[in-house]
């Protein structure tokens, strides 16, 4: 016996060890099951942040706009009476009111990691006798790329911008026939820009941005756009991604500008990403839910079995607690190691479908997201629900008439 | 008294009470054991002999009457009380040796010392290898108990009983499961105990033979104490 675990140890581990085909089974069943927790888990979250990645590829978490125009009805000699139809107002390029104290209280916010000015609006990419519909994004480099990481997916050149350099997609590139060093002109109503040098080729993994989206120095693109001095949004990036909505409505009347976030720009992804969260955590569920009651079958047999060792356990002197401790032990123990075990093969699964299926070029499918925290998590719900599904047989053991039991 | 190990007054014991099947098994038993006595408590089936023993061994509760264990009265205590008084002070044999099979023969004996101070340590383990011995079962000890015979799993259980010391050991039939020469060693075996610890010994028999070899014979018919008398000549 070891002399640091106390009796009550030392019984639950001893009546696992008897039991020794029941425990192996009721183990196994634990495994699978937390496997199957695991395994799932980590493909969703995997999945989930690769397709958030992909989708926030290209854009900020929370983006800041000027509201749009809105027609006012017209009164008629400051009487009650008004014009029923009213026209809807063109939406003009225009600035974002006092732009430069709205960025350095939304850098003060708590929720907000990186802050940008944004300059965007549609041009016309020119190259000889080649045109092509572009929206131009004017940006601060520096404070643009903590939002999005362009320098990371730069396939060619690199992403230098002075005032007469420009970064196009790999889709416009390809288009025009163009590559690092070539020049390119930019022509947005009656404004031109004079030749830019592409300085860099990026793939965002977007088709539609590589072929629609040039990057230029806000300086730039404030010129092209009409714009001196304004900005048409301003971009963030807030430290809890799936917190944007509530973000941006929290930012939304503190700022006086129209605030979209991520979640509602792509309301159809994000309500797809939910639905799958949702099944794979009713799945989840019912598999903890088998487990459970799976360990309480064994642990009610184990009762039965074991009601004569009980009793002679109560007669020696051992109370109605320690009986109610040693049954809960046990279920802790399977739930425990179940979890080690099960934890062990999800991990082995995940590593083997992650090397075995691959996409057709040969990168991964999907990432292997293997966070500690899961295996923590797992552990302690697999613990937890041993104990509680142990609690109704352990009360069962610490009821038991010692002179029944012994009677048998 | 004082030096009484177990005193019963007026114990009655029923099952069914309040209900039209109500059943008096025990009817006012007064019974007095003194310290290092080795009595028998003889009886016809159906007489009362276990639930008598159960009662005494603060398994079950009596109906009404007192129940003295060294001169603590028990009907006051709780649940949790009576099973510490139960496991310092009363030491059981059964007829089905009952040992845990998870356990070997050492881990058996040293059980209720474990129970009670709830870690395991050298002095238990040398406490429950001195009664070992003293049985003649050292040679047994580190064997699971079930890979025990009937007659050796019947002596681990008579050390397991004087593992914490106890003033009383009750037995219930002991010898019952027992060949002769088997049934012969364990209660020579008791017998030797109860002379060198003087711990007291009630042991619960159908075997006139057991019966006396004690030094006093209580006899139990239809739930009372028949007065002191000459056990029956064997035939």
């Amino acid at each position: 016996m070891n002399r640091w675990l106390p009796f009550e140890w030392i019984a639950a581990l001893r009546f696992l060890r008897e039991g020794r085909m029941q425990t192996l089974f009721i183990i196994s069943g634990v495994s699978v099951g937390i496997a199957v927790i695991v395994f799932m888990s980590a493909l969703l979250t995997g999945l989930q942040a690769n397709l958030t990645k992909r989708v926030l590829s290209a854009q900020a978490h929370i983006t800041l706009q000027p509201r749009d125009e809105v027609a006012r009805p017209l009164r008629l000699g400051g009487k009650d009476l008004e014009l029923a139809i009213v026209q809807m107002p063109l939406q003009r390029v225009r600035s974002i009111d006092q732009w430069q104290a709205l960025m350095r209280v939304l850098q003060d916010d708590p929720a907000v990691v990186a802050v940008s000015p944004v300059a965007a609006g549609s041009a016309l990419a020119v190259r000889g006798d080649a045109t092509r519909a572009v929206s131009i994004v004017g940006i601060e480099p520096d404070s643009y790329f903590r939002i999005v990481r362009l320098p990371d997916n730069i396939v060619a050149g690199t992403v230098r911008l002075s005032s007469r350099d420009i970064v196009i997609g790999t889709e416009l590139a390809r288009y025009l026939g163009i590559g690092v060093g070539d020049r390119l002109t930019l022509t947005a109503g009656a404004r031109t820009s004079g030749a830019l040098t592409v300085t860099g080729i990026f793939d965002l993994g977007n088709r539609q941005v590589n072929e629609r989206y040039v990057y230029v120095p806000l300086r730039t693109a404030q010129s092209l756009l009409d714009l001196i001095g304004g900005v048409t949004s301003i971009e963030l990036t807030i430290a809890d991604v799936y917190a944007a909505e509530t973000v941006a409505r929290r930012l939304q009347p503190m700022t006086g500008a129209a605030a979209y976030s991520w979640i509602a720009t792509n309301a159809q992804f994000f309500s797809a990403v939910q639905a799958q969260s949702l099944s794979s955590g009713v799945i989840r569920l019912f598999v903890a839910l088998s487990v459970a009651l799976g360990i309480a079958s064994v642990l009610v047999v184990s009762v039965i079995q074991r009601s004569k060792d009980i009793g002679i356990l109560r007669a020696m002197g051992t109370s109605r607690g320690q009986t109610l401790r040693i049954f809960l032990i046990q279920g802790a123990l399977i739930g425990l190691i179940g979890a080690v075990v099960g934890s062990a093969l999800g991990a082995g699964g995940l590593l083997v479908f992650h090397d075995h299926v691959r996409q057709a070029d040969g990168s991964e499918l999907i990432p292997l997201v293997l966070e500690r925290s899961l295996f923590v998590a797992a552990a302690l719900l697999a613990t937890l629900t041993g104990v509680l599904a142990a609690m109704a047989p352990a009360l069962r053991a610490s009821r038991l008439d010692p002179v029944v039991a012994i009677r048998g | 008294m004082a030096d009484d190990v177990l005193r019963l007054e007026k114990v009655r014991k029923s099952y069914n009470v309040g209900r039209p099947n109500e059943t008096e098994i025990l009817h006012g038993i007064d019974l007095t054991l003194g310290r290092g006595e080795f009595a028998a408590l003889i009886g016809p089936s159906g007489s009362g002999k276990s639930t008598l023993l159960n009662i005494m061994g603060l398994l079950d509760r009596p109906t009404s009457g007192n129940l003295f264990i060294e001169g603590h009265e028990t009907g006051s205590l709780d649940d949790r009380d009576l099973t510490r008084l139960r496991g310092r002070s009363i030491g059981f044999v059964f007829q089905h040796h009952l040992l845990i099979t998870a356990f070997t023969a050492l881990e058996n004996v040293m059980m209720p010392l474990l129970v009670e101070r709830g870690f395991p340590d050298a002095t238990m383990k040398k406490r429950a290898l001195d009664l070992l011995v003293a049985l003649g079962l050292e040679q047994w000890q580190n064997h699971p108990a079930n890979a025990l015979s009937g007659g050796q799993q019947q002596r681990v259980a008579v050390a397991r009983a004087l593992a914490m010391e106890p003033a009383l050991v009750l037995a219930d039939e002991p010898t019952g499961n027992l060949d002769t020469k088997s049934a012969e060693g364990v209660f020579e075996m008791m017998r030797e105990v109860n002379r060198k610890s003087g711990t007291s010994f009630l042991i619960v028999t159908h075997s006139l033979e057991i019966a006396r070899g004690c030094d006093r014979t209580i006899e139990l018919v239809d739930g009372q104490i028949v007065p002191a008398g000459a056990v029956p000549a064997a035939d």
